[in-house]
């Protein structure tokens, strides 16, 4: 999908709490790493008494405006399945749609570390290699979590490769 | 200097990096999204950085830098420049020697403010330069030449963000070489510094003569730029409507300002005169086009409609097409709520429960009037509980005025609230009256900073500390009682009904840390030791 001049558009939602931004970071942050012009663009303020959040990524080659024009979303993530009706606009005709209940259920039931697990399913998807993401957490996270964030960005980019590959989603 | 090149930084990260490597001697300011993060980064980075009780003395504060012959950084939301307006308007008179660089953080769309007013209109009002960047790269360079253009003509300079420039993360490429910091002396300048009005006039011209030079300055060599593409459309742009615009309308030909105010007609005339169609895009109110049409241009405008709300690449589009169809509602998402636990909750309830009139004010209290509380029957601005509150009670029968509860949290009452106290102790309404200081030690809604009440700086060092209860015992205040509403609500709701019973002037400061602040306040108590 990350052609050199195509622009890339990832829309990130969840509720406030969730690290919707910590996600939407990560995936900025590889994106950077690799030298692409990056954007990333969310409304925060208020969302510590768990509201709804979204947060836009774009890279590629050039990129413009920060925020993901309406149905023009490659990917989007929820991090909350209820989150999908106020963002199903963001998402282009043939976007592909990341969720929690495509995770397996282990994975899932850990809310914590859901940002990190559907990154690691998005991840499936992008043509960044494992070590840049690794890079990138390590990056957006402090120490502590490093080692734990890891493991479960892999069982979510594990179960994103197998969704790909046997396209059962 | 050895740095990283390239950076990703959201705007106000930008900013503050400028500010450090220009050698700003202090930055202040009020929290206020999107803004907040401005002086937060500038501290981080090493910076000296505080926060004032409101704008307007952390804009005092600044000018006093600035006379000093210093570099200063003051910061707000939009709002937040009307309680500072008052020295905005005379400081563009008295000119400064170091820098001052005024950041008003505007909210097109209202994602956390009480109104979505333009602050350009300020620039032009009080007769200060204004800069719009349009991206974080812009937010470095032009708070740089902000500094540069306030030191070379002696004036204040407006930086104009709005929320998606604070809080989009692009690319910076820092400077290599920081600007070198002047050394701070006194000057006596009375002429100049002392607004008597046979001071303030000559002053006033000095100030219009000045803003002509810049308006020069700003045609010959300003920060605008021009994208010779398609004559057929003609974008006039400004700010984050500029990467809207291009990505909308690839092939069109742009003027891209830098700096709103003194505009650079001329130069605008003559891209206008080459092309087919000129047109301003531009956020908020027609402020551009009006201003480019009373100049004798001919140019296109938006529609009414894009006055409200943020623009984004569809509306741009939509703009262009002079599409003026109704625009589908965003899809509701989930709205906040107080936190559970939360100890503003027990307030609620109880206000609820004996049906006060609730003269509310701003936080994340606000909060308070959504269900299941709808305990909250105005907000207008910060600090406007009391004297609102107060209003109230003098019009009111005497049974409803009984009922009339002002409602503040302990950072806002700082801000604006004391004031108001006052008010209240001179002219008391014949019912007396209630104020309840919601005191849950931080400023919680902008993400728990610090403020006079909790007796800690900006990062988090003790400092002096404003004991709301002693101020209101020290002026006069018949019953002040201090209470955590979360030990016992019933007898919090029974000291809400004996107060509004009394017929007397009371203040109740309800104490309860902010369930999302406790820990960390528990652990800079504990790094400060036993208090003497
Ligand atoms: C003039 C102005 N400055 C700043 C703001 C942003 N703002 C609104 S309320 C508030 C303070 C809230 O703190 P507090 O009163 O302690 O209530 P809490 O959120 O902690 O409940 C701030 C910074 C504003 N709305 N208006
Ligand atoms: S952040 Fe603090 S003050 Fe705000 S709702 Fe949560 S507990 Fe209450």
């Amino acid at each position: 999908m990350a052609l050199p001049n195509k622009v890339t558009n990832i829309v990130v939602a969840g509720l406030g709490g969730q690290g919707v931004l910590t996600a939407s970071d990560i995936i900025a942050g590889v994106a950077f790493a690799r030298g692409l012009d990056v954007k990333k663009s969310e409304v925060h303020g208020m969302s510590q008494r768990g509201g709804s959040v979204a947060s836009d990524v774009r890279f590629g080659g050039q990129v413009f405006s920060p925020m993901v024009p309406p149905g023009e979303a490659d990917f989007l993530v929820l991090l909350d399945q209820d989150q999908l009706e106020p963002n199903r606009a963001a998402l282009a005709p043939d976007g592909v749609l990341l969720h929690p209940g495509m995770l397996d259920p282990v994975t899932a039931a850990n809310q914590r570390s859901r940002n990190v697990a559907l990154a690691g399913m998005l991840s499936a998807w992008l043509d960044f290699g494992e070590r840049e993401w690794i890079d990138a957490i390590r990056a957006s996270l402090p120490a502590r979590h490093h080692e734990s964030n890891i493991q479960v960005f892999k069982a979510g980019r594990a179960a994103g490769q197998k969704i790909r590959n046997g396209g059962n989603s | 200097m050895n740095r990283p090149t390239r950076q990703l930084l959201s705007g106000d990260e930008a900013v503050a990096l400028a500010a450090r490597d220009a050698g700003v001697a202090l930055g202040t300011g009020y929290p206020g999204t999107p803004s907040t993060e401005i002086l937060e980064t500038f501290d981080a980075l090493g910076g000296r950085a505080q926060w004032a009780p409101n704008e307007k003395v952390a804009l005092e504060v600044a000018i006093g830098v600035a006379f000093a012959g210093a570099r200063a950084i003051a910061t707000m939301k939009h709002v937040g420049l009307n309680v500072a307006a008052d020295p905005l308007f005379t400081v563009a008179y008295t000119g400064v020697r170091g820098a001052l660089i005024v950041v008003t953080a505007d909210d097109p769309g209202m994602a956390s403010s009480q109104n979505e007013q333009d602050n350009r209109h300020f620039a032009a009002a009080a007769g200060v330069p204004m800069l719009e960047p349009s991206d974080s790269q812009e937010a470095y360079d032009f708070t740089l030449s902000a500094i540069e253009i306030s030191e070379r003509w002696g004036v204040p300079v407006l930086l104009r963000l709005t929320t998606r420039v604070c809080h989009s993360k692009t690319i910076v490429q820092p400077r290599q070489s920081a600007l070198e910091a002047p050394a701070p002396a006194f000057e006596r300048n009375i002429k100049a510094r002392v607004m008597i009005p046979a001071y303030a006039r000559p002053a006033h011209r000095r100030l219009r003569a000045k803003l002509a030079e810049i308006a020069a300055w700003n045609q010959t060599s300003g920060p605008w730029r021009r994208i010779d593409g398609n004559p057929a459309l003609g974008i006039i742009t400004s700010g984050i409507s500029f990467v809207h615009a291009r990505e909308a309308a690839p092939e069109a030909s742009v003027l891209k300002l830098g700096m709103t105010y003194p505009l650079p007609m001329e130069t605008i005339r003559q891209f206008a005169a080459g092309i087919e169609r000129p047109m301003v895009i531009e956020e908020g109110d027609p402020y551009l086009a009006e201003a480019i049409r009373a100049a004798g241009i001919t140019v296109e405008a938006k529609p009414e409609m894009f006055r409200f709300g943020e623009l984004d690449v569809a509306r741009v589009r939509r703009i262009l097409a002079g599409d003026t169809t109704p625009e589908a509602p965003p899809a509701p998402g989930t709205p906040p709520n107080l936190c559970q636990g939360c100890p503003h909750r027990i307030v609620f309830a109880a206000l609820k429960e004996l049906d006060c009139i609730v003269s509310g004010d701003i936080g994340c209290y606000s909060l308070g009037v959504l269900p299941p509380f709808e305990a909250m029957d105005t907000l207008v601005c910060m600090g406007a509980a009391i004297g609102v509150g107060l209003g109230l009670r003098h019009a009111l029968p005497a049974a409803d005025a009984r009922r009339v509860v002002s409602v503040i949290g302990d950072s806002t009452f700082v801000h604006s609230g004391i004031t108001g106290l006052v008010e209240m102790i001179y002219n008391p309404p014949a019912t007396g009256h209630l104020l309840l200081i919601l005191d849950n030690g931080t400023t919680a809604m902008t993400g728990l900073q610090e403020h006079p009440g909790t007796g800690r700086t900006l990062d988090h060092e003790r400092t002096g500390k404003v004991v709301f209860e002693d101020l209101a015992r020290t002026l006069g205040v018949q019953r002040v009682h201090v209470v955590d509403p979360t030990l016992n609500p019933a007898a919090f709701r029974d000291l809400v009904k004996e107060c509004l019973d009394s017929g007397q002037l009371s203040v109740i400061v309800a104490r309860r840390n902010c369930l999302l602040a406790a820990g960390k306040i528990k652990e800079y108590e504990r790094c400060d030791g036993p208090a003497e």
